[in-house]
């Protein structure tokens, strides 16, 4: 038998045995799976195992799903399209479950037509990036894009489909996408929902004719205004309509289309046409006019300008506050103004189209110029209201104006119900799929409770010869000036040289050139980011020595000026990393970081990937030439849920390379003597050191890192 | 040595730049030229700093002496340097030097680029002393009347590490340039490039969507002098929506998806 030839039914049956062992029974054997898939060319059996057997790694009923549904894939589907397939099952598993994973492989039909359509179709995630952005550059208040079953706005977020394949192209598709994302703006920006819209429709007999003609009509006076502000996005919306081969309106409409399409037409123009309007025909909906979900609209703007009016009124007695006014005048007369009557805006249409406003606040006659929030506030309800009502006008009273200051205790997340608001959500790398299991672990910062004990005052006496030696060789890093000699360019001259030059030429020889001296200053730039293991592991000697490395080390970059911040790890399971802030990057060495230092203690388990990827998220923010990445560790990545063996390792390396894929040098400083079998294979050969004596660490580290930066 | 015999006439601006006030400017400049107190331009880039002051230089009748500032611009840059010429030494003015013996006026452009040590050369010319010490030859430099130093810097992508120092920055006079007012960039764009008024419109609006962006992935909004940019394109036959893609988008930013937007935001508009 050759190599290539496919494998016989018996061949793959002991195969599909191996695999999917634990899910197979007398009743429920491999052996209609196998003469299936004797079908196929050997290439295709081999892709076709290889995943049953990853697959069964994470589910081994999953893995027989996929055994089950994976011929009638391979005829529907190429091999790169049944992997993101899997993919997607196994996200679905990660996320919900066995049933709906499973539920995906058993639409692989439905999956395989998605397939096709994409080619020519798009999806919400390929546009919204782009379409965001969009829609933020047109102006207004910032709107978010969510995909959903209609398409609408709550004038907060706009709704658009999770994928659209109406016409032959993809860029067909996106100017149809765009096309209902700008018309959805539209509504937001030229007033659609300035009037009671619930209220109108339900004084008609039939809402919902009244709700659609009223739309219709509605969507042509946002075409004009649209025609006469962004022409070029105008034309891509008719030529869409048209392409489409939508009707025309009606005849009878013709009069009011006139009305609604002049300059001055505002939402009441199109509420009186639809009282004329509202028996005739009703034309097919437009292509991007999506739905008007006037309900949803009335909640979310009640409660954005409950909360604006709020704001601005509490920035109001701020800006009293500022003024110091408000006291002195009550004193002085004794019974203040109405403070409706103080305030006053002016409103001018800022030429700068498209439209914002300029205002003009003025306090008892005098101008003030509003804060930018204030003024974002205002530009806000303008937009949801026309105007600023005069209730709004009036100054929050005395302690009111601190709501604000609503921010959570990151700890109460773990009270009551787990949610993850508020957490940061990072992939991890599942090397068995080589894909990413997304936003797979939820990680939060904690402050490190602060310990006032002796801790560091002890380690400090304790060390204090090598303190000082420690101090004065990371001095004599520090700005190191060089003086550069021999040059072609330079600031001074080299007598040394041009006198041997001068005398070369007299002898006959060829002077040189090289004659001149340079100051170079070696500037160092760098900032490291510490990330110290707090894994159940490091109780007692290690923690201590850890600690106690801390202190040495901040001692000694205190002296260099480098930037460093310190943070530890710890965490159990996936859906709890997390990340103990010591020092931040901004954050001096205090006494509030030393006794942080002093709080350290060890906690659960070593997720490392979640966390070089927050940590290198945080180094990102930083600007510096050089970044570097330490960890201190005494161990293998290690979790409760899985993360141990390869798996962990394998996750921990492909955050590392992601990390240097940001410019940031990473580096491990272990005490584990079994580190050769894997730090190597996570941090490169190099770029990682082995302290086999705990006690050493502390003044390891900090020698260790002055050669790292020199 | 006849750094003193440098001309002026090659720093003078012979011909009026064009320029529009933003503000009163122009007025708050001569006095404190008048004063002998030096300037700073603030402002984002390419909202008319470095004309203003070629036309300042214009109004007043004084050479100009631009020196652009750069991470690696020394004092010896600036001050000037001994070079070695057939076997002796000669002295060569830099910059700042010349612009002080031919009392001329010295714009310092995005001076917070510069070495930090760099900066400080400025500071005894920039105080009352008005004296810049030439270390290397020992002389004392003393600026004329005539003399005005000017820096600038923007401080819309101002890192921590590039921030100005408060010992420099206070002895300057401030002027503060945003980018011009809509029906006056407008203005500019026709000027400088000759295009209609319609196209400018459209285009003083395209910057306002991406200074709207501005925080939102844009470091900087498109700036006036992009605009002319584009108008030029556009005036030599180029397709408007190709034109401030060329000259703007692509200026403004590498990422794809923001190049996108903006591609279809200049789209929405011609």
């Amino acid at each position: 038998m050759t190599p290539s030839a496919p494998l016989s039914a018996i061949e793959l049956e002991e195969k599909l045995d191996e695999y999917l062992d634990p899910v197979l029974s007398s009743r429920r054997t491999a052996t209609g799976l196998a003469a299936m898939l004797a079908e196929f060319s050997r290439g295709q059996q081999e892709f076709v195992l290889r995943w049953i057997g990853v697959i069964a790694k994470t589910n081994a009923e999953l893995a027989y799903q996929f055994a089950a549904q994976a011929p009638a894939g391979l005829r529907l589907m190429d091999p790169d399209d049944i992997e993101s397939w899997i993919i997607q099952a196994m996200d679905t598993y990660d996320r919900m479950g066995l049933y709906p994973a499973s539920a995906v492989f058993h639409e692989g039909e439905a999956y395989a037509a998605r397939v096709r359509t994409r080619v020519n179709g798009m999806s919400f995630d390929d546009v919204s990036g782009i379409l965001e952005i969009f829609v933020r550059g047109l102006s207004g208040r910032p709107l978010k894009l969510e995909p959903g079953d209609e398409v609408y706005t709550d004038t907060s977020t706009l709704f658009l489909p999770s994928g659209l394949a109406r016409l032959p192209n993809k860029d067909e598709n996106f100017r149809l996408y765009k096309a209902m994302a700008a018309h959805l703006w539209a509504q937001t920006w030229y007033g659609t929902f300035r009037s009671d819209l619930c209220g109108l429709f339900a004084s008609f007999p039939d809402q919902d004719r009244a709700k659609q003609i009223f739309h219709a009509l509605e969507t042509v006076r946002l075409d004009a205004r649209l025609a006469a502000d962004l022409p070029g996005l105008h034309r891509d919306m008719q030529r869409l309509r048209e392409d489409l081969d939508e009707a025309a309106y009606p005849d009878t409409w013709q009069e009011q289309l006139c009305a609604l399409r002049a300059p001055q037409a505002s939402v009441q123009t199109t509420i009186d046409a639809l009282n004329t309007l509202y028996g005739d025909v009703l034309p097919a909906p437009i292509c991007y006019q999506g739905t008007l979900q006037a309900g949803r609209v009335e909640q979310v703007m009640a409660q954005r300008l409950a909360r604006e009016k709020d704001q601005l009124r509490a920035a109001l007695a701020r800006l009293l506050d500022d003024k110091g006014r408000r006291t002195e005048l009550a004193g002085l007369e004794g019974e203040p103004k109405v403070d409706s009557e103080r305030f006053r805006v002016e409103r001018t249409p800022d030429p700068d189209q498209p439209g914002k406003w300029r205002y003009e606040l003025t306090i008892d006659g005098q101008l003030v110029t509003p804060p930018q929030d204030v003024k974002a506030m205002m530009d806000s309800i303008v937009q949801d209201l026309g105007d600023i009502p005069d209730d709004y006008l009036v100054a929050a009273g005395d302690g009111s104006y601190q709501r604000d200051g609503e921010e959570k205790n990151p700890d109460d997340v773990w009270k009551g119900t787990y949610h993850e608001e508020g957490a940061f959500l990072y992939n991890e790398w599942d090397y068995r799929r080589q894909h990413y299991r997304k936003h797979w672990c939820v990680l939060r910062e904690i402050d490190v409770h602060p310990l006032d004990d002796d801790f560091v005052t002890r380690t400090r006496q304790k060390y204090a010869a090598p303190i000082a030696s420690l101090r004065r060789s990371f001095e004599a890093l520090r700005g190191e000036e060089k003086l550069l000699k021999r040059l072609k360019n330079g600031d001074n001259i080299d007598f040394d040289a041009l006198v041997e030059a001068y005398a070369d030429m007299r002898q006959g020889m060829e002077m040189s050139e090289r004659v001149l001296t340079k100051l170079h200053k070696q500037e160092r730039n760098i900032a490291v980011m510490f990330m110290v293991d707090m894994s159940g592991s490091t109780k007692g000697w290690i923690n201590d020595a850890e600690r106690e490395a801390l202190v040495l080390l901040c001692e000694a970059l205190e002296v260099l000026g480098d930037r460093y911040a310190i943070y530890g790890f710890s965490g159990i399971t996936r859906k709890r990393c997390e990340l103990y802030r010591v020092k931040r990057f901004d954050e001096p060495y205090s006494d509030l970081v030393r006794a942080r230092i002093a709080g350290i203690k060890p906690e659960d388990y070593t997720r490392m990937g979640v966390t070089i990827r927050h940590l290198t998220r945080l180094l990102n923010e930083v600007e510096a030439r050089t970044k570097l990445l330490i960890t201190l560790s005494d161990g293998k990545p290690d979790d409760y849920d899985g993360y141990r063996g390869d798996y962990g390792i394998e996750d921990t390396r492909q955050a590392l390379i992601e990390a240097k894929r940001d410019g940031i040098h990473p580096f491990c400083v272990t005490i584990d003597t079994e580190a050769r079998d894997y730090l190597p294979h996570m941090y490169g050969a190099v770029n990682w050191t082995l302290i086999d004596d705990v006690r050493r660490l502390p003044l390891k580290v900090s020698e260790i890192y002055r050669r790292l930066t020199t | 040595m006849d750094a003193h015999a440098v001309s002026t006439k090659e720093y003078l601006v012979k011909k009026e730049p064009y320029y529009e006030p933003q503000g009163d400017e122009i007025a708050l400049f001569e006095a404190a030229y008048r004063n002998q107190i030096p300037i700073l331009l603030k402002g984002p880039t390419g909202c008319g700093k470095t004309r203003f002051m070629e036309h300042m230089a214009w109004r007043l009748s004084r050479p100009l002496v631009t020196v652009s500032c750069h991470d690696d611009l020394t004092a010896s840059d600036l001050v000037g340097r001994y070079l070695i010429t057939a076997a002796e030494t000669a002295w060569v003015d830099g910059p700042l030097a010349r612009a002080v013996r031919i009392g001329a006026i010295c714009y310092l452009d995005e001076i917070v680029e510069a070495r930090k040590d760099t900066t400080v050369v400025i500071h005894p010319l920039a105080d009352d002393r008005r004296i810049l010490p030439v270390e290397k030859t020992g002389e004392l430099l003393e600026a004329t009347s005539e003399f005005c130093l000017a820096i600038s810097y923007n401080p819309g992508y101002q890192s921590v590490l590039k921030d100005l120092k408060q010992s420099t920055r206070q002895r300057f006079i401030g002027i503060e340039f945003g980018y011009p007012a809509p029906d006056l960039e407008q203005r500019i764009i026709v000027h400088e490039s000759g295009i209609g008024p319609e196209i400018a419109e459209k285009l003083v609006k395209f910057a306002g969507m991406t200074r709207n962006l501005k925080g939102n992935g844009l470091d900087e909004g498109a700036s006036t002098r992009l605009l002319v940019h584009a108008a030029k394109l556009m005036v030599t036959g180029i397709e408007p929506r190709r034109a401030c893609r060329g000259a703007i988008s692509e200026a403004l930013t590498d990422d794809a998806e923001m190049l996108a937007a903006i591609n279809e935001l200049s789209a929405s508009l011609f």
